[in-house]
């Protein structure tokens, strides 16, 4: 079976869990922004949480199925249609060979994740089928989705129409959106102000966040202990001697914009890191649309690893109910 | 009523296609179905917004340079 694409929206990329084992010689993780949904839409088809989807930011693509599937799409609140006629989201549905799914404006949220009965079946590269854009890696020919391609889809039953994730279990940011945060090594470079800032204002989504990394705006300047530089280190007050970035570090190049590494990051550089988002709050931040508010609330290491717990037990209730 | 056309993206607004240009279309002009009436800016990329209705433009409700979510109006025609 296959689907072809007849519109491909404005970034639509193949995307499973993730490609992890390979940062540290600088491939990216790559995956999901929001894994959580990325799981949802699988289990509503009936597929394993892990198969490849496809991501679609901002703006859904147009697809026509060449036999019938099983199909669900979860994340932010892109309503689907079957040949014009509208779908809800978070539920699976039928769609039958030669039929046309496509979808209405974006209502809420960032990026939507459209699971296919089966899977879209793309090489496995490196243990992943995801798509790292800028390395040319994984997905469908290492890009994303252009008019006229065709993918193929695994075998797969499909689960049966109107599976649902409860509203309650569903999960996107708030206004302002609250992202949890551990301050890391590097937090004795800023002033004590500069940190009560850093945390108290309330920062916007830059129009140029994207997988790469989610650039913030709008907070006060970040101000810097002084300091004679280290051997290695660049003379800005924001440079550090060449360290690695992990997955969720935000660092604020010069003081002014901070920046938290997404899925298609660098895994390293010389700009220190003020901290890192608290893994479970990484999906969030896949939602967020830019000028979205958002803030920076501090937590120890205990109550991150409290919010994995509780996501993780939210997530075990939705695999007993699908 | 009149016909309005929608961003289909969130992002910035722009009217025109470089700063030192003059804007795409004004008040008043008529435009026709694919005609580019803007440019939304999101994730580094610039998108061309196309007109999907054809007809003469009554007013803009986005301003140059506007922050506008999908499905939001940007024009209205008559």
């Amino acid at each position: 079976m296959a689907v072809k694409v007849l519109k491909p929206g404005l970034s639509t990329t193949v995307q499973d869990l993730g490609r992890p084992g390979y940062y540290h010689i600088g491939i990216p993780i790559s995956g999901g922004m929001d894994r959580f949904a990325l799981r949802c839409a699988n289990m509503l088809v009936g597929n394993k949480e892990g198969l490849a989807v496809l991501e679609a930011v901002f703006m859904g693509p147009e697809l026509i199925f060449n036999a019938d599937a099983t199909v669900a799409v979860t994340g932010g609140e892109l309503p689907p249609k079957v040949n014009g006629e509208a779908r809800a989201t978070w539920t699976s549905f039928k769609v039958k060979k030669g039929d046309v799914l496509s979808f209405d404006f974006l209502k809420k949220g960032a990026r939507a994740y459209i699971a296919i009965s089966g899977g879209i079946d793309v090489p496995v590269l490196l243990g992943s089928r995801s798509t790292y854009t800028l390395g040319a890696l994984g997905g469908f020919k290492g890009r994303k989705l252009a008019e006229g391609d065709t993918l193929k889809i695994g075998k797969g039953r499909g689960a049966k129409e109107g599976r649902s994730i409860p509203e309650k279990l569903r999960r996107g940011p708030g206004s302002p959106a609250e992202l949890r945060m551990l301050p890391g090594l590097y937090w004795h470079r800023i002033t004590a102000d500069a940190g009560k800032h850093f945390l108290d204002d309330t920062w916007k989504v830059a129009p140029e966040a994207d997988r790469i990394g989610y650039r913030f705006k709008g907070g006060r300047k970040i101000e810097f202990v002084d300091r004679v530089p280290p051997f290695g280190a660049g003379s800005d007050p924001s440079n550090i001697v060449d360290a690695c970035y992990p997955y969720g570090s935000i660092q604020i190049p010069s003081g002014t914009e901070p920046i938290v590494l997404h899925r298609d990051a660098v895994s390293g550089g010389g700009y220190f890191m003020v901290g890192a988002v608290v893994s479970v709050d990484m999906d969030l931040i896949g939602q967020l649309q830019p000028h979205t508010p958002v803030r920076f609330v501090e937590v120890t290491m205990v109550q991150a690893l409290k919010a994995r717990k509780d996501r993780a037990k939210i997530l075990e209730k939705i695999r007993n109910i699908t | 009523m009149s016909k309005e056309i929608l961003s289909p993206l969130p992002g910035t607004f722009y009217r025109k296609p470089a700063p030192d240009k003059p804007n795409f279309k004004s008040e008043g002009d008529t435009i026709a179905v694919g005609d580019v009436i803007g440019i939304i800016e999101v994730m580094k990329s610039f998108n061309e917004v196309k007109a999907d209705k054809a007809g003469k433009i009554e007013k803009f409700v986005a301003d140059n340079e506007e922050p506008v979510m999908a499905g939001q109006p940007l024009l209205e025609l008559s």
